[in-house]
This record gives C-alpha cells, structure tokens and sequence, in this order.
C-alpha cells in the first residue's frame, strides 16, 4: 500500500478555521484584549458551512475565525500596545504595594497609549466606505454624550462625544442635509443624506439614564474609542467640504451658523448639465430632476419662517431640525446659551409651546405643537396648522421610514397627506372612495380561494336535493311531483372564463415540481400572511372609527 | 543628636519616675527632706546630659533648669518607648559628656551620688529584698535578717470586725496604708496625701513648678549666628556616601538598560484630527473582498410612533399574547404606546440595552451571505398545454347509479359500453344499463355474510368474474385480454398461493408461483404480449410467462402500492399507493417512476387507463376523482406527456373512505367511478 494514511481533519474547511480559545492563543492575549482586538478592527466569527467538520467531529458550539483574519491580527501594531499595557498594569500594582510613590508617578507619566487613525483607514480605505458605516457611531456618540459622569466611563469621553455630535448636528445644519424625522418611543431617529449616502441615527430623549447592571460597558467603552476616532476624521473631512473651518468654536447652542473658511457669497448651485439621451433614460432624467427640485424645495421648506420655542419642548432637536430646513429660532434666555431673539419679537411666525394651553397669546403668531415641525419635514410641505393647535388632539405621527408597496396597508393619514403633496384639496369622500378601493383590491387576492368554495357550495347544494328525494323515495312517499318554472342560467362569460383560468392554474400547480411546489408555497404563504395582516389592520381601523363616531354622535346628543 | 539628647532625657525621666513612687512610701525614715535633694540631683545632672552648659557657672543654672525640664515634659509626650539596647551606648555618651564639665562640679556630684545612690539602697527595715511579697504569704516571717535570723510579720489579729470598729473610730483610718513591705500600717502625713492628690490629678509633684513657662525656641525659621550645640561635624559627613553611590549606579544602570525611560514629551497628535483620506488608494483593499459589512438597523416602521395610528395599537389580547410570548419570538420588542403629546413621552427604558445588543452583534455574530431568492411565484408554475386544447375528457357529472347499500368496492364495464357491472359490500352484484342508470340485474353472491365483492369484465365474451368468500377473501380478479384466462388474487403473507390463473377452456386453476415474494396487492396480464404484473407491497414484478422468469422489477418509491394499471399499448404502467401519490412506469425507460404525481391529498384507491383516448385516472379518499391527459409517443426519444386536465368531485366522503374504484368506459372518454358512499357516478 502506497503512500501515507491521510489523517482526518487536516485538510478541506478545517484549515481556513480556527477556534476563538486558539486564536487567543495564537495571538498571546487575555480574553479582554483578544475581544477589544476584534472590535477595533472589525474582526467577526464566521458560521463554517458544516460546522462538525471544521469543529473535527464535535458538535460542541465553538465560534469560528477565519484563519486569514488572525494572521492579519498578528501583524497589527496594537496588539504590542496591548501587551505593554499589561506589562505597565503591572508595574503600577507593584509600585503601588511597595509604596513607591515617586515609581507610581514616573509610570503614570508613561503610561502606554495607542492611536486608532491607521486602523480606520485600514478599516475604511475610502471616505465613502467609513460614510457608509457611520449609523452606528452616531448611535453610540449620542447616547454617550447624554452620560453624566457616574464613573460609567471616562469624563472625557463623554466631552469628547458631545463635542463630536454637536459639530456633526452642525454640519448637518450647514449642508442642509436633513431629510426625515421620526420621534418614537425609543428617541428621535433623524435621517440625513450625505454624499449620496442615507445616514440614520438615533438620539434618546434628554432623560438620566438607569443604567443596567447587565451591560458590560468595557465593550461599549471600546466601541466608542473606535467610533470617536472615526466620526472625527469624518467630521474634519465634512467640514473642509463645505469650506468650514475644523474644528469649529462655540457650537452648543446651535444657533449660530459655522465659520466659513471662504467668504459665502461664491458659493452658487451648480447646475446639472444636460446630456442628449434618449428613450427609457429620458424618463429616469426626468424623474431624477424632478427629485432634485423636490429637494432643493424641501431644504427651503422653512426659510422665512420664524419659530420660538417655549421652554419645555425638546430644545436641541427642534433648534437642530428647523435650522436645518432654513428656518430661524431662538428660545428664552433661561434655558440655554444662544438665544438670538425674545419672545415679545414681533415677526415670530410659530412659537412652539407643548402645553394644553399659553398664558400670554400674542396676535399675529402660530402657537403650534412641536409634532407640526416634524410632520412638515416628513411632508415636505409646510402642512395646514390647524390640527397642531393647542389643546388640540393631534393626528397620528407617522413613520417616514416606511414605504408601502402595492397590498401594503396604508393608514388614511398617509393617503391624506399624500394628497396634499399632490397639491389637492383634502376631502372628505375622497379619502373614504380610496379606502373602498383598497378594499375591493384585496379581495380580488382573496378571489381565488373564494371561487373553489364556492363551486363546491354549488355542488353540495345539488347533492342535498338529490338527497332529500332519495329519503322521500326511501320512506315510500309519492314524489311531489310539480313542475315549477325553470330559471335561466345567467353565464357570465367573464367570470367563466376567470374560473377556467384559476383552474387551470391549480392544475398546473398540481404538475409543479416538488422542490419548486415549496418554494412556491412559501412565497405565496408570505403573501398571504401580508394580505391577512393587512385586513387585520383595516378591520382595526375601521372599528377604531366606528366607535369613534358613534362617541361623537353620544356626545352630540 | 536631638535624637540621642531625647533618649538620654527619656531614660532619666523614667529613673526619677521609678525613684518617685518608691520614695512616695519610703518615707518612714525620711519623708520631706529627701525630695528636696532629689531635685538638686535631677537638675544638676540634666544640666550635664542637656550638653547645654557652656558657662559652667552656677548662677545661670537655676534658670535652665526650668528650660530642661520643659524639654523633658514634651519628650515624655512625644517619645513612644526607650530602647534597653540602646542604653549602654547612651551612658558612655554620657560619660563623654561628663568629661567635659569641670573637676570642682565633679567632685561635689560624686558626693552626691554617694550620699544618694539609689542603685544599691536597700531597705534597712526588711532585708528580704526587691521580691514579690506574696512569696511569703503564708509564712509568719517576712524575711531574714543579716544573721539568718527570720524577721516576723508584726502581730496582725485584726479580723474583720475589729477592722470595721478600726475605721468607725480611727479618725486617720482613711489616710493609713498597709505597707507589704514591712507588713505594717502606716499613716500619711498631709504633705505626703497632699502629693497623692496632685498627682492623682495629673499634676506635678512638685507644687512650685511651673509648667507654662516660656520655650526658648532653638530650632526656628530665624538663622542664628552661632550654631546650636557646639557638636564638632561628623567625619562622614565630609565623606561621600556609599549608599547614595550605591543607588545612584543602580540608576545610571537602569537608564542604560532602557528599564528606566526618559519623561515622554506629551504626545498631542493624538486625538486631534486631519485629513485621513488625502491620499486615497486601493491598495489596502485586499482583504475586503470576503468583507461583509454589517447589516444596518431596521428602521422604524409606525408602530413605534409615540403618536402612531390607533389601528397600530395593541388590543388586549394581542397584549396577553406579547406578554405571554418568548422574548425571542415576539414579533414587535416592545409595546406601542400612544402619548397624547410630545412632553409626556418618557425614556425609552431599554435604550442601553439595545446599544449593547447591537454592539455585540457586531463583533460576536458570525455573519455568512445569504442569497435571498427573488423569483416571481407565478415564473415556477410549468407551462403546460391548456386542458381545452386536450379535450376530450370528461367534464361533469351527468348520473349517479343508486341501489347498493354498502360500499362500492368494485365496477366494470362491458366491452360494448352498455352495461355496467358493481360489487358492493353489501353482498351484491348489480347490473346497470349506463344510458338510462337503472339497475337490470341484481345478484346476491355472498348470502348473508357481507363480503367484500371483486369483479372484471371479459372483454371479448362479456363475461362478469366475481369473487367472494372461498375459504379466503379473493382481493382482485384480472381478466386476459383474450379471455380464456382468469388471474386470482388472495393476499396473504405466508402462502405462496397467493395468485392463481384460472384457464376457462380446461376449466383448471394453476399457481404460477413457488415462493412467497411479499403481499400481493394486484395483478394484471400485458394486453399483447405474454407477461404478467405483479405488485406486491412496494415494488411490480413483471413476469414472463413463457419463459417463465422475471423480466423486470419495478421500484414504486412509496410504501404501499393500491393499484395498478397497465396502458393499452403494453409499455406503461400507472401505480397508485396508499401514501397519496400516482406513478408512472415508462417500461422502456427504468425501473424507477418516470414521474411521481402528488395530486391526491389521500390515499390513492383506484387508477385507470383509457382504452382508446390518451386519458388516465386516479380515484382517492379524498373523495375526487383526477382525469389526467397522457399521450404516449410511438418515438423512443420522446417522454410521454402528463397534463392533469380535470379534478372531479362528486362523492361524499363516509368513514373516511371516498372513492374506491375507478374506470373509462371502452368507447366514449366518460369515466365511472364508485364511492364509499354507496354511488357509482359517470362523469361525461
């Protein structure tokens, strides 16, 4: 017998892994370090396509690496700052247990520090590649500049984060950037499109945090050095886009515009240039400059305008969206730094105010509920303010977010609104006519499983009569014999030959393939599950509103 | 030297102490003038220790007598306890010291010391010595004399009575002490309880003394012209240290080792920001081409307004199911929540929780690329021919045969296509005219005993075979195609005389078979050539009659085959099982099913060739009855065609059982089926 006895496991898919415990080997670090590691640099476990083999016949649950990417870990500079770091832990303990205070001293002094800029630009090679990824920054800046300083984390961090945000709301401002908004119950998610990339984050409400006891905040910690390091280079490069100067001065209030490095005033639109075209990217031309202006008009959707905002609606949020889409604002100067007008200013336009009702009314101003600004911007149009008065109940806040396809359910609010953007008038009977026709829509889907019942309806039907003669018979009573008139058979040839058409489907579904006959289950399951969610919610609506009206008839009365 | 001058003042501070409360009680002898002296001693000899005196006069001694004495009050204070080893060293010091002072002081302190020395004084009285006195407790004597004689106790008869009657009379009772010692009682003198009281206060013994004098202050921030003591310099303090060498090499050592490193320069570049990606190039690209980018957030949907729609809202039971549910199959991880105005939203309680969770999303799921199929479901529905192009084939129910009252297990059809035979299990054989569906005949073949009854038709003679009970259930009759033969079928797992062929002309019975090759279901002969099909439980045997051997072995892939037909033509198969499925046998092709058709949702009973038009059809529990389009090529090359063309439904399903036997009529494309339901219907 020839050659050597091939040993199980060394070679095939067992080679590109390697288990999480051996990595950490491999690279020498402590469970912490290997985990910080990985997150700075982005590493993440593969799932082998079959786990038993990699896992050499076990099927205990073991994470897996690629073997690639912990070679490319054992070349990183940071992993020997790691290790001195330990080495300088150390040290200090001992220092410390000896009393050696002037030791303690002179290593604090040099304490082993690590930058993080060549990992991003490892990470990110291109600006638009480190964009793209920037959702989760913002998420976790934010949240950690609302941190007191309860020893969660570093007070410096928290400044850091603060001061990051802020010069990221303001760049924002200065780019107008801003595109949708949608405060939920978690917090306030804003939407802003920067070079062509949609970034979304996430902003708590102002409230102290309960902190968690089962949140491991090291992770955290690490995530936000790699996040601070990223969203400042971002930063930088943003504002040197706008010929903003980095970093910027006095920025917290946010109601000041940035320090242009260049003077303004040259500034000016360029205009796309037009190339002939012809035929299907016509239309898409078309489309896209219609988009286009409908941006530009959304950017100056609050331009003129002039709000005030009372002391108890969220400052930052209002002052940071209004501003955005070309409005100005100011506040009293009790709450914040950075009020430019008061409030007895004649031209305030809309004065914000969350209360049942105002003390003092002045004439010729708005005094609307903050929900009106962010439905505007949703809308993209300046919205009616009579449903955003005080005191009033307001309509729905709706989620920009969403998109509905054709079978989607679509609360009337939208279609409302949608209206409006269209530039009609709203009407009542014009909402209801809409809605009856979603309704027919759906039950077209239904059809096909309607029109089987009901053959069998039909058929059933037949089958009793033949039986109840069958019993007269049996029981030896004469038949009632009686000639009634016959009906006519009205055949529509419509529907007779829509029935032909859902047979011959169901027949030929019968001849589908057995993979494929599941796979067409699934999908049409999906479908269905929609449809039916769907109805739900209609059902829903429409009881919501039946009782609605009734109450208001109760109360009329 | 402060050091050794603060121990030396210690040392005496704690002899003079001693002295004290031994002279507090040697004061029989000598009580008032003893004190007296006892100052002088301590002055002039702190004098001396202080190394102060410089004058050497003794004028000025009195007043820094009071200055040595402060010093000592806070030594004793601060001073926390006098080393015995350290002693020896002290008083050669001492005696360094000493030699400094004049011989004329010299002399009157060695007359001194010898008037005083209390170092060897003992006490006259009682010679026994500085010894616990309880050693002699017991004893009469208290100690021994010069010449060994015992020292007695003095008479003691005091009991207690005469102690009580002593301290109700003695008026000095409260100032007499017993003195161990001696054994004898002695009474205080005034002075003496007077010193008692002052230091039982705290205060010194002497009552002249003067704590709060005021300090001369040697060792200010003013800079003196003369030093403080007029100590010459010590030798190593012009020497240079070899310790501090020592430290100093081990530094110098460490630097050039590099253990110890120089202050770092503050490094500012760090968390300042510059352009990262002035200079943008793909090279570092590699890596990222098996990169997979985290997938973002989902974003919010309506239901997670703080103002959403009412219809968004949970109604109570969809709130008793969310609670209820598994964190993990929630379909929504909160409740919505309507506020009726922005002021009252409240923290989100989660918040932190949901950062973290998408945090360790990221660095700890593993990620793999899924490809998500995006297919229009009406793309995977085959392209069939329309059944109208295949017509014909029956279409609808147009009679219904009434009469039997058990189940129809079993119809044939005469070769003409007039009459119709059926078995029931009522133990009926009935004959029906199909035009007209009325019952010709009845014939009652089982008697009494309801059995089930098969029968087939002969097709050149109009022949009806029927079985019955003959010692076993017969299961299936098969005609011949030129009916001289007739093939039996009893099932049963042990015999091997399970299939028996019956030749009319002979009027004899042979069993074809030696072994017992599994439960026979059904049999059927070729219609032009001399083989003979057999299914058993899973798979059809073709047999060859007149070479006597199996031919073929068909594998039906499902677990118990119903029924079995063979096509006109001889080359195809159809099997029905009991696990819902029809298959057909290409005969040319494999021994395996060319297709498997689940069009049944039951167990398949009954299947059927059409003699003349390209129709099949199966008959299921599920009470329908599915006419199938199957056009058989003479070309080898091509597959036969399968269309379902026709789902017909008509019987009614009792005790789970719907159709049971299925059949074409010879000439017209109607077929006939029989039910459970005691029915046999004909669909045109």
């Amino acid at each position: 017998m020839g050659g050597l006895q091939k040993k199980k496991y060394e070679r095939g898919s067992v080679t590109n892994y390697i288990t999480r415990n051996k990595a950490r080997k491999k690279l020498r670090l402590s469970l912490p370090d290997f985990r910080r590691l990985c997150i700075l640099k982005g590493i993440y476990p593969h799932e082998p396509k079959h786990k038993k083999k990699v896992n050499k016949g076990s099927t205990a649950p073991r994470t897996f690496y690629l073997i690639k990417d912990i070679r490319f870990l054992l070349h990183e500079p940071i992993v020997g700052k790691f290790r001195d770091y330990k080495v300088f832990v150390r040290k200090l303990k001992k220092a410390y247990g000896k009393t050696e205070w002037s030791a303690v001293e002179r290593l604090r002094e040099n304490k082993p520090t690590y930058k993080l800029d060549h990992i991003i630009k490892e990470r990110y090679p291109s600006f638009i590649d480190a964009l793209r990824d920037i959702d989760d920054a913002l998420c976790m800046c934010f949240l950690f500049s609302t941190f007191a300083r309860t020893g969660k984390c570093h007070v410096q961090t928290i400044q850091l984060c603060r001061r990051l945000t802020v010069e990221w709301m303001n760049y924002v401002v200065a780019a107008r950037a801003l595109r949708k908004v949608f405060i939920s119950i978690k917090g306030i998610y804003y939407q802003a499109e920067v070079m062509g990339q949609l970034i979304t984050w996430l902003v708590p409400y102002q409230f102290s945090h309960d902190h968690p006891t089962d949140v491991d905040y090291r992770v955290m910690a690490t995530f936000t050095e790699l996040y601070t390091t990223l969203l400042g280079f971002i930063n930088f490069r943003l504002y040197h886009s706008l010929n903003l100067l980095y970093p910027p001065k006095k920025l917290s209030a946010l109601s000041a515009s940035l320090a242009r490095m260049v003077s303004s005033a040259e500034e000016e639109e360029a205009q796309l240039d037009q190339f002939p075209v012809e035929g299907e990217d016509m239309e898409k031309l078309e489309a896209r400059e219609r988009e286009q202006k409908e941006q530009e008009a959304q950017k100056k959707l609050f331009d003129g305008l002039k709000f005030f905002l009372n002391r108890e609606v969220p400052r930052e949020s209002l002052a940071f969206v209004i501003r955005c889409f070309g409005g100005e604002v100011s506040w009293d100067k009790s709450v914040c730094i950075g009020s430019t007008y008061e409030v007895t200013e004649e031209t305030i336009t809309h004065h914000i105010v969350d209360r049942p009702n105002a003390s003092t009314q002045y004439i010729n101003r708005y005094y609307i509920q903050p929900q009106w600004v962010y439905d505007c911007i949703n809308a993209k149009i300046v919205l009616p303010v009579e449903d955003y008065f005080l005191g009033v109940t307001l309509p729905p806040h709706l989620s920009p977010f969403v998109e509905e396809k054709e079978g989607d359910y679509m609360p009337p609010e939208k279609v409302k609104i949608m209206a409006l953007q269209r530039g009609e008038k709203p009407e009542q009977e014009d909402e209801e006519e809409e809605d009856e026709d979603e309704d027919e829509e759906e039950e077209e889907d239904d059809n096909d499983d309607e029109e089987e019942d009901e053959e069998e309806d039909e058929e059933e039907s037949e089958e009793k009569n033949l039986k109840k003669m069958e019993k007269q018979r049996s029981q030896g009573k004469s038949l009632q014999v009686k000639v009634t008139p016959g009906k006519m058979k009205v055949e529509n040839p419509e529907r007779l030959e829509q029935e032909e058409k859902a047979e011959e489907k169901r027949l030929a579904i019968m001849m589908m393939k057995k993979k494929e006959k599941y796979l067409y289950d699934k999908i049409m399951f999906g479908k269905k599950r929609k449809i039916r969610e769907a109805n739900k919610l209609t059902a829903k609506r429409k009881a919501h509103d039946d009782a609605e009206k009734a109450n208001k008839k109760k109360t009329r009365k | 030297m402060k050091k050794v001058r603060e121990k030396t003042a210690k040392k005496r501070s704690k002899e003079e102490e001693e002295e004290e409360e031994e002279q507090i009680f040697n004061f029989k002898d000598k009580p008032a003038g003893k004190e007296e002296e006892d100052e002088d001693l301590s002055d002039s000899e702190e004098s001396v220790f202080s190394g102060l005196e410089d004058s050497g006069s003794d004028s000025e001694e009195d007043e820094k007598e009071s200055d040595d004495n402060d010093d000592e009050d806070d030594d004793d204070v601060t001073a926390v306890e006098s080393k015995q080893p350290k002693q020896t060293e002290e008083e050669e010091e001492k005696e360094e010291v000493v030699g400094g002072v004049t011989e004329r002081e010299e002399e009157e302190k060695k007359e001194d010391e010898y008037e005083h020395d209390s170092s060897d004084e003992e006490d006259i009285r009682n010679t026994v010595g500085n010894i616990p006195m309880e050693w002699y407790k017991d004893f009469p004597h208290i100690g021994y004399n010069l010449d060994g004689k015992k020292i007695f106790k003095p008479i003691r008869n005091k009991d207690e009575l005469d102690d009580f009657l002593d301290k109700m009379e003695n008026p000095d009772y409260w100032r007499t002490v017993h003195d161990k010692q001696t054994g004898s009682d002695i009474v205080l003198s005034d002075e003496q309880v007077e010193l008692v009281n002052r230091l039982q206060k705290g205060q010194f013994g002497d009552v002249n003394f003067n704590e709060y004098q005021p300090s001369v202050e040697f060792f200010s921030s003013d800079v003196m012209i003369h030093p403080v003591t007029n100590r010459p310099a010590d030798k190593r303090s012009f020497i240079p240290s070899l310790i501090e060498k020592e430290k100093v090499s081990k530094l110098v050592h460490a630097i050039k080792m590099g253990w110890i490193k120089p202050r770092r320069v503050e490094d500012d570049t760090r968390g300042r920001f510059y352009d990262l990606w002035a200079g943008e190039d793909s090279s570092i690209l590699g890596r990222h081409k098996m990169h997979l980018p985290a997938p973002k957030i989902p974003l919010p949907g309506h239901q997670e307004s703080y103002n959403p729609p009412p219809e968004y809202l949970f109604t109570e039971e969809e709130l008793a199911l969310w609670e209820q549910q598994d964190a993990s199959d929630r379909k929504l991880p909160f409740v919505p929540v309507k506020f009726s105005s922005l002021r009252q939203v409240p923290a989100f309680s989660r918040f932190i929780h949901e950062r973290f969770e998408r945090c360790l999303d990221l660095y700890l799921c593993p990620r793999q690329r899924k490809m998500r199929v995006n297919v229009n479901p009406e793309d995977l529905i085959p392209k069939l021919p329309k059944p109208k192009d295949l017509q014909p084939f029956p279409t609808t129910q147009s009679l219904v045969y009434r009469g039997h009252s058990g189940l129809v297990r079993s119809i044939s059809v005469s070769p003409s296509g007039q009459w119709l035979a059926s078995g029931s299990d009522d133990g009926s054989v009935r004959f029906w005219e199909v035009c007209s569906s009325r019952c010709m005949k009845t014939v009652q073949v089982g008697g009494a005993v309801k059995r089930p009854v098969c029968l087939s038709t002969c097709r050149p003679h109009s022949y009806v075979a029927s079985s019955c009970e003959c010692g076993r259930a017969v299961h299936q009759v098969a005609w011949h195609a030129k009916g001289d033969y007739l093939a039996s079928v009893m099932p049963d797992h042990s015999s091997h005389l399970q299939v028996l062929i019956h030749q009319l002309s002979r009027r004899r019975s042979q069993n074809p078979f030696r072994k017992n090759k599994g439960l026979v279901q059904c049999v059927s002969f070729h219609p032009v050539r001399p083989y003979f099909f057999v299914a058993t439980q899973r798979s059809v045997r073709i047999y060859n009659l007149v070479k006597q051997e199996m031919t073929k072995k068909l594998q039906a892939n499902s677990k118990w085959i119903s029924s079995m037909a063979v096509h006109p033509g001889g080359d195809h198969v159809i099997c029905g099982s009991y696990d819902c499925r029809l298959s057909w046998f290409d005969l040319d092709l494999s021994t395996k099913p060319y297709k498997m058709l689940r069009h049944h949702k039951k167990a398949v009973r009954g299947a059927a060739y059409h003699r003349s038009y390209p129709l099949f059809a199966s008959a299921s529990d599920d009470g329908s009855v599915i006419v199938c389009h199957g056009t058989v090529y003479n070309d080898l090359m091509q597959n036969p065609l399968i269309v379902p063309v026709k789902v017909l439904r008509g019987h009614v399903i009792t005790h789970d059982l719907g159709v049971l036997d299925v059949t074409f009529h010879p000439t017209q494309p109607w077929v006939f089926s029989s039910g459970a339901d005691a029915t046999i219907r004909l669909f045109t």
